[in-house]
């Protein structure tokens, strides 16, 4: 059966290969840091189960020292812009399908391993959807290679160059995760809905409502993850002030209390992987700003709807 | 109170524009040695709570490594960039008369949202959808309607090609069932004595995707009307101006 620790074994090893690659990389001052960044996560991948917490706590700070100092970006040999545009008119329409199979693997997959008994001999049903994003790009790299002969080395090449224009940005969102679970160990949660709970006047209906969700957007923007802030506001405010204080139905409360701190991961670079990730991705030149492109452009839309959410909550949650 | 220090230091970290990894890392030292502080603790105590810390953390490094693993979709991205799938998804717009950024944007979105709400949120994401095949093809709208793009105008399609990936991922997965934000709900009232069922639960969040879909249904409309202003050819801009 595959299984997740197989899964980090086989990403270890294209960590690993991106190491070596950078290390290669003549064309980058910096060619030392690459390696070195990339290095210790693949380690983290192949050996991070072996290593003591301590250990691995020590493998995230020289992540966080060497992307500190600063890494370059390499320049894998690639294809340049009329050799592409070439090659699209060339190929046509089919090009889409191999980046379809990604997808439908990873749906397919999972359908399997949830649904079928050999499935989910197959493949871990726990963990289906990512084991089925895996073998969905190992088919689609597979196809790839037959149906367009690049050079061999080529995937590996073309992730790197993709990796290096995402930088140390790679790892923050499994770096807020882990800040997330030394605020659970330290009671961050706690103190926060204390001092909401102490400080903000809730004595009407509205205000209620009001002060929960703004709580859950504000709290979202600060943790980066309506899941750390939904515990908190909601054993804070939504349940004994919204619920129990003013007759609030806990389901409509609670489901659309955690749609408003959604709200709030829109407005937040702490949400790294929606939101810092893609500026990274997608190489917005203000990517390393606290509010980047992808961010200004979420705004607008997280606010109408944030207050919406409290119009509707108003509405919806109390009986008439 | 002393622990609410580490949210102070992840806000002064991301004002002063400080690597975001230095900062998580200072936030969550920060944390953890003033959960530990009292008036009594010596050196040796802040010492010790230090390595704790550091060691929660190494450990839930370790546990969230799962995180990381969608980098490995870059290998199949990466190649079939090399081979002109970008440059595909912009031709394959271009022939598309009626495409607007605005109502590519909006079809994703649509697409998107209702297969979120089915439970198919890995029918999307960043690395595998919106770089390679919605911000070229948006892109695609804009230059077959207005030619090359500035920078300004270039970033400002993808910015919102990723913010229609993650606002129809988030206002569509909650109307389903077996969704992780759904199940926490459900956790969550339940040690509080309450009992629901996820059905009723995921049927509240149905009024909040609408009133998404709606919103961002006219901020595209503004979107397509803002690149129309700032793109469309000067004479017709300068017309337009002696005319206002």
């Amino acid at each position: 059966m595959i299984t997740l620790p197989l899964l980090y074994n086989v990403v270890g090893l294209f960590f690993a290969a991106i190491a070596l690659f950078s290390l290669r990389d003549a064309s980058n001052p910096r060619r030392i840091l690459n390696f070195a960044f990339w290095g210790l996560l693949a380690a983290s991948f192949l050996a991070g189960s072996q290593l003591s917490d301590l250990g691995n706590g020590v493998l995230a700070l020289g992540l966080v020292v060497v992307a500190t100092v600063g890494m370059g970006q390499g320049k894998p040999a690639t294809t340049g812009a009329e050799e592409r545009r070439q090659s699209a008119l060339k190929r046509g329409d089919a090009l889409f399908l191999p980046a379809l199979i990604i997808p439908a693997a990873a749906l397919g997959g999972t359908l399997l391993a949830k649904q079928t008994q050999w499935g989910a001999q197959l493949i871990d049903p726990a963990q289906a959807t990512l084991i089925s994003l895996i073998l969905g790009t190992l088919i689609a790299v597979a196809a790839a290679m037959v149906w367009l002969k690049p050079p061999l080395m080529a995937p590996l090449q073309e992730a790197r160059r993709l990796l290096d224009a995402v930088g140390w940005a790679a790892i923050l969102p499994q770096m807020l995760a882990s800040l997330g679970a030394v605020f659970l160990v330290a009671g961050v949660g706690e103190q926060v809905g204390a001092v909401f709970g102490q400080y903000v006047p809730l004595d009407t209906r509205t205000a209620a409502v009001i002060a929960y969700c703004v709580g859950m957007a504000l709290f979202t923007v600060v943790m980066g993850n309506a899941f750390a802030a939904f515990p908190v506001m909601t054993a804070a405010v939504g349940l004994p002030i919204v619920v129990l204080e003013f007759g609030g139905n806990p389901a409509i409360v609670c489901a659309i209390g955690m749609l408003a701190g959604f709200c709030g991961t829109l407005m937040t670079p702490m949400a790294a992987n929606f939101n810092v990730v893609p500026a990274n991705l997608l190489e917005l030149p203000d990517r390393k700003a606290a509010l980047n492109g992808v961010i200004r452009a979420q705004i607008p839309t997280a606010i109408p709807l944030l207050i919406a959410n409290i119009v509707l909550m108003r509405l919806l949650a109390f009986p008439s | 109170m002393l622990v609410l220090l580490g949210i102070a230091v992840v806000v002064f970290g991301f004002l002063v524009r400080a690597n975001p990894l230095l900062v998580v890392m200072a936030a969550a030292m920060t944390t953890g040695l003033a959960a530990a502080w009292t008036p009594a603790a010596d050196l040796g105590d802040m010492h010790a709570a230090a390595l704790a810390t550091l060691a929660a953390f190494g450990k839930a490094f370790n546990d969230s490594r799962y995180v990381s693993i969608v980098w490995f979709v870059l290998l199949a991205i990466g190649l079939l960039e090399r081979a002109g799938l970008q440059e595909r998804a912009r031709m394959l717009i271009a022939k598309v008369q009626a495409a607007t950024v605005g109502r590519v944007l909006w079809v994703y979105f649509v697409v998107r949202q209702i297969a979120a709400a089915l439970g198919l949120t890995s029918l999307g994401g960043h690395p595998q959808m919106v770089r390679p095949l919605v911000a070229p093809m948006a892109e695609g709208a804009a230059e077959a309607r207005f030619g090359a793009l500035p920078d300004r105008e270039r970033f400002l399609i993808r910015s919102h090609a990723a913010a229609a990936d993650n606002i129809a991922l988030f206002f569509g997965e909650d109307i389903f069932i077996a969704i992780a934000s759904i199940l926490l709900i459900k956790g969550f009232l339940e040690q509080n004595g309450i009992i629901v069922e996820p059905l009723e639960l995921s049927v509240w969040a149905i009024p909040t995707a609408i009133a998404a879909l709606a919103i961002h249904s006219v901020r595209l409309i503004l979107l397509d009307r803002r690149l129309k202003r700032a793109l469309a050819a000067p004479q017709t801009q300068a017309e337009a101006e002696a005319q206002a």
